[in-house]
């Protein structure tokens, strides 16, 4: 077990090395620069080469990439471009919004997705079951901005139940300790502030959980109709058992093996969704601020915060891997 | 009975919950939770970079610096004019190169240090004297842009400065040395970058460290968290989790109060976004409102004020990127096959106007005598004929992803033209690019392009700010080195007499749209909302609105 987590960390290295020189070649191959965006219609030629050598961009792209390297061990990811704040401030500032919208939206998808795919097996080819299939049919077809959008125009603009913007009202002025706004909340007990923030993170969070309740549906739809099927389900039954035991303790068990791996590959495509729906509710978070650096060409923040995604994304899958063992005996971690 | 796993979960939940509660101080102070009437939410596109104005050039940080700091001298309440601000005259020495101002007494930093012509000399002498990381032009930008360079210059690139000196003569009169005439004074003062900062607080919070290396530039604690003026709100938090920066009332502010007890700006960079938080009431007004929704606001009730426009749109021809553009018979053949009261009156917003010069009519220097071009298809093809142009091939640049005030949709716009200019013969090749950076870059530098539009916004009421920008030097933007033009801005720039320079800006003005490097297409005014109950605030050119005079109906 310890072995296998070592060595999964360890593969982390060359991962990382491979992926920053791919990025850092890909970023600096865009047209344009950090330069043309801090400057926009403002700047002159001599402006921005003297900005440009002065960001070391003149040089050779290896050695810009040795010094970045050189840098990143010592694990510092330098400065934005645009807001000449380190990348790391920038990044531990925005990355608790992300991770209270994707877990939001992962526990709506989780918390909703699972029973109703068991249902839908259950009651297999009656009105629920077609109603849960084709309604993830249409989550998983509808663009998650377009939903965020119209979800805005209908319960924040018109109906003006959900705010539309931001992630707490600013006139609270809550106080901030780790920039989870719901803790935060909690842990300086104003109590007002975490409801608030919690209410800021509905609309959101419902568009961003379409995609991943929709495929969670399906998959566990499938299978619990293929454990349904097995022969120990069948001799559970005979034996008697409840069926609320059998349920639990051998339908369910046994077909979260696949939901499971799932939602560690659906954490990573929330990022991707994070962006557009951050954008939409102008919700602060790395989405949004990752939107925002392709733009300003920043660099270093597009570099830094790609790495430090990736980590985020194997640690994720690493822990997914972990859990199979506690689900089902029969995986063993070596 | 086992507890069933999800009652297990929520106690989890719960315990962990009672667990963390209370583990961390609440500062909240309860005024600030005060009641709605005098706390106003403004949505702004961006973050601001920084709270020090000297060194900001994006519209947002010098929005923030507008209510925090004040200038010696700032522009009239919705104009462009020249007015007192912390300086109550202003007067130039004979040869034009002193002035000496005479300063407003009994004002305070919002630390309580006493505004004075010490320092105002304390100012000046810390942008003069700036040192390492503080000379890039990405830090100073605009003391680069209007002094030059700096007392000791660390880099070939920059010219000399046209600051000389300051000196306190008194408690309330400073003169203020230039090496040269120049135009730009004193209208450029009145920019934000040249606000006035508490001594005491530059010291205490290191202002002038810019510290870290070139490609890491770590701005000073005043910058980021310290910004001390003596305008009418101070400055209370910035809270970048949340896209807000809170900025409140000075209760010892030397002029009127402001009305408002707290102004929080927060940032919403989709237009639509904006529109959308003012009708659900998360905020109460918003600047750079889409021009399609102009009226609809105003049809719902809100208050949509219209500035005054003070930005120009113009079609680039680069001389360099096609030698027929060298030719003036094919420029004016380009020229003369433009609708552009068409696109005005189909594409952009109430109130904007076709343009004759490369300023808008509010500027002094603007001159309606020039020779105008007027919508004529025959004309343009024969001047094409004449030139030996029939079959001309032209690489069109136009951005995307962008709204700019004096472009609200470039892809209209660029449509509009090139359906013109086809019109007339002339083969287009389209090529879009993204706004930042790859368009910019591809347009103002290099000489892979044909023709192009962009636009300025003006900083301050000068022309040289306008015409001088775009046409004192060779630029790879126009491709043209034509002497005798740039000398006449040179003799322009640097005539003490107002009148005088006026006149010469007027002659400007009727060369350039002769030799015709590019076509001036039009003017548009920007727009600002506010909510329903929210008025007291005058649109201004300059968008250098007063929001200590704004206030809710009650």
């Amino acid at each position: 077990m310890f072995r296998f987590i070592v060595r999964r960390l360890l593969q982390l290295i060359p991962t990382l090395f491979g992926l920053s020189l791919l990025l850092f070649i890909w970023l600096r191959r865009l047209p344009g620069g950090p330069e043309t965006a801090i400057l926009g219609e403002r700047g002159t030629p001599e402006m921005r080469a003297a900005i440009r050598r002065n960001m070391g961009l003149d040089e050779p792209i290896l050695v810009q990439y040795g010094r970045f390297v050189r840098r990143l061990i010592r694990l510092d990811l330098g400065t934005s471009t645009s807001t000449k704040r380190t990348v790391v401030t920038e990044f531990v500032e925005r990355f608790p919004g992300t991770v209270e919208l994707s877990v939001t939206a992962m526990l709506i998808a989780v918390g909703v997705g699972i029973p109703l795919g068991y249902l839908a097996a259950r009651r297999r080819g009656r009105m629920l079951d077609h109603l849960s299939v084709g309604g993830s049919l249409i989550g998983i077809c509808i663009p998650v901005f377009f939903l965020a959008y119209v979800l805005k125009a209908i319960f924040a603009e018109n109906l003006g139940w959900f705010p539309a913007s931001g992630r707490q009202d600013p006139t609270l002025g809550a106080t901030r300790v780790t920039n989870f706004f719901v803790l935060d909340g909690i842990m300086t007990r104003e109590w007002d502030a975490a409801a608030d923030a919690l209410w800021h993170l509905v609309l959101p969070a419902v568009a961003l959980a379409s995609i991943p309740l929709a495929i969670i549906v399906r998959i566990t739809r499938a299978s619990v109709l293929e454990v349904l099927n097995e022969d120990f389900v069948r001799t559970a039954e005979a034996k008697g058992l409840t069926e609320s035991t059998v349920r639990r303790r051998h339908v369910l068990r046994n077909s979260m093996l696949p939901v499971v791996t799932s939602i560690g590959l659906l954490t990573g495509g929330l990022l991707s969704g994070a962006v557009l729906t951050e954008t939409v509710f102008a919700f602060s978070g790395i989405g949004a601020f990752i939107y925002e650096a392709i733009s300003q060409r920043d660099y270093p923040v597009l570099m830094g915060f790609i790495l430090i995604i990736a980590v985020v994304y194997v640690l994720v899958n690493l822990l997914v891997d972990l859990s199979y063992s506690l689900i089902d005996p029969r995986v063993r971690v070596r | 009975m086992r507890a069933s796993r999800p009652k297990v979960a929520l106690a989890a939940v719960a315990v962990a919950a009672l667990a963390v509660a209370g583990c961390a101080e609440s500062n909240r102070d309860d005024s600030s939770g005060g009641s709605k009437k005098d706390t106003l939410v403004f949505g702004v596109a961006g973050d601001p970079k920084v709270l020090d104005p000297s060194f900001a050039s994006d519209g947002e940080s010098l929005r923030v610096a507008r209510q925090v700091f004040e200038t010696l001298v700032r522009p009239e309440e919705g104009g462009t004019k020249v007015t007192p601000g912390l300086a109550e005259t202003w007067t130039p020495d004979a040869a034009g190169t002193t002035w000496t101002f005479k300063l407003r007494s009994g004002v305070k930093f919002h630390d309580g240090t006493e505004f004075n012509a010490e320092a105002v000399c304390k100012n000046f002498d810390r942008w003069y004297n700036a040192k390492g990381l503080m000379q890039s032009p990405d830090v100073t930008p605009y003391w680069q842009d209007v002094m030059g360079g700096f007392a000791k210059n660390e880099s070939a690139d920059l010219p000399p400065s046209l600051f000389k000196s300051c000196t306190a003569k008194d408690a309330t009169t400073v003169d203020l040395a230039f090496t040269r005439v120049s135009s730009k004074i004193p209208a450029a003062l009145m920019l934000p970058s040249f606000s006035m900062h508490s001594p005491t607080a530059l010291e205490k919070y290191d202002a002038s460290n810019v510290g870290g290396t070139a490609e890491d530039i770590k701005y000073p604690a005043y910058a980021t968290a310290h910004p001390t003026g003596t305008g009418p709100f101070k400055f209370k938090s910035w809270d970048v989790a949340n896209k807000t920066l809170t900025i409140e009332r000075n209760e010892d502010y030397a002029g009127t109060k402001a009305k408002l007890k707290t102004l929080i700006y927060k940032t919403i960079s989709d237009e639509n976004a904006r529109k959308q938080a003012l009708r659900s009431g998360d905020i109460q007004g918003y600047d750079l409102v889409g021009p399609a929704d102009v009226e609809p606001l105003k049809g719902e009730g809100f208050n949509v004020l219209t500035r005054p426009a003070f930005n120009i749109l113009y079609l680039a021809m680069n001389q360099k990127g096609n030698p027929k553009l060298a030719d003036v018979k094919v420029r004016q053949a380009i020229a003369h096959a433009l609708n552009r009261q068409a696109l005005v009156d189909s594409k952009l917003p109430p109130g904007a106007k076709v343009a004759d010069n490369f300023m808008p009519d509010t500027v002094e220097g603007w001159n309606g005598d020039v020779t105008k071009y007027n919508y004529d298809p025959a004309k343009a093809k024969a001047l094409l004929a004449e030139a030996g142009a029939t079959n001309l091939t032209l690489r069109f640049h136009y951005p995307t992803e962008v709204t700019r005030p004096y472009m609200p949709n470039p892809k209209d716009i660029f449509e509009l033209l090139s359906a013109d200019l086809k019109a007339v013969g002339i083969n287009v090749q389209a090529i879009p690019l993204k706004w930042s950076p790859d368009y910019l870059n591809a347009t103002t530098s290099g000489n892979k392009h044909d023709l192009h539009f962009l636009g300025w916004t003006g900083d301050y009421g000068d022309g040289y700010n306008f015409i001088g920008t775009m046409f004192d030097r060779t630029k790879a933007e126009w491709g043209f080195t034509n002497k005798a033009l740039f000398d006449q801005f040179k003799d322009a720039d640097s005539t003490a007499d107002v009148a005088a320079r006026t006149e010469k800006y007027k002659a400007l003005n009727k060369a350039i749209m002769d030799f015709l490097p590019g076509v001036p297409v039009s003017h548009s005014p920007p727009a600002i909302v506010f909510g329903k109950d929210v008025t007291g605030v005058k649109a201004s050119p300059l968008t250098d609105e007063r929001f200590s005079t704004a206030e809710f109906k009650s």
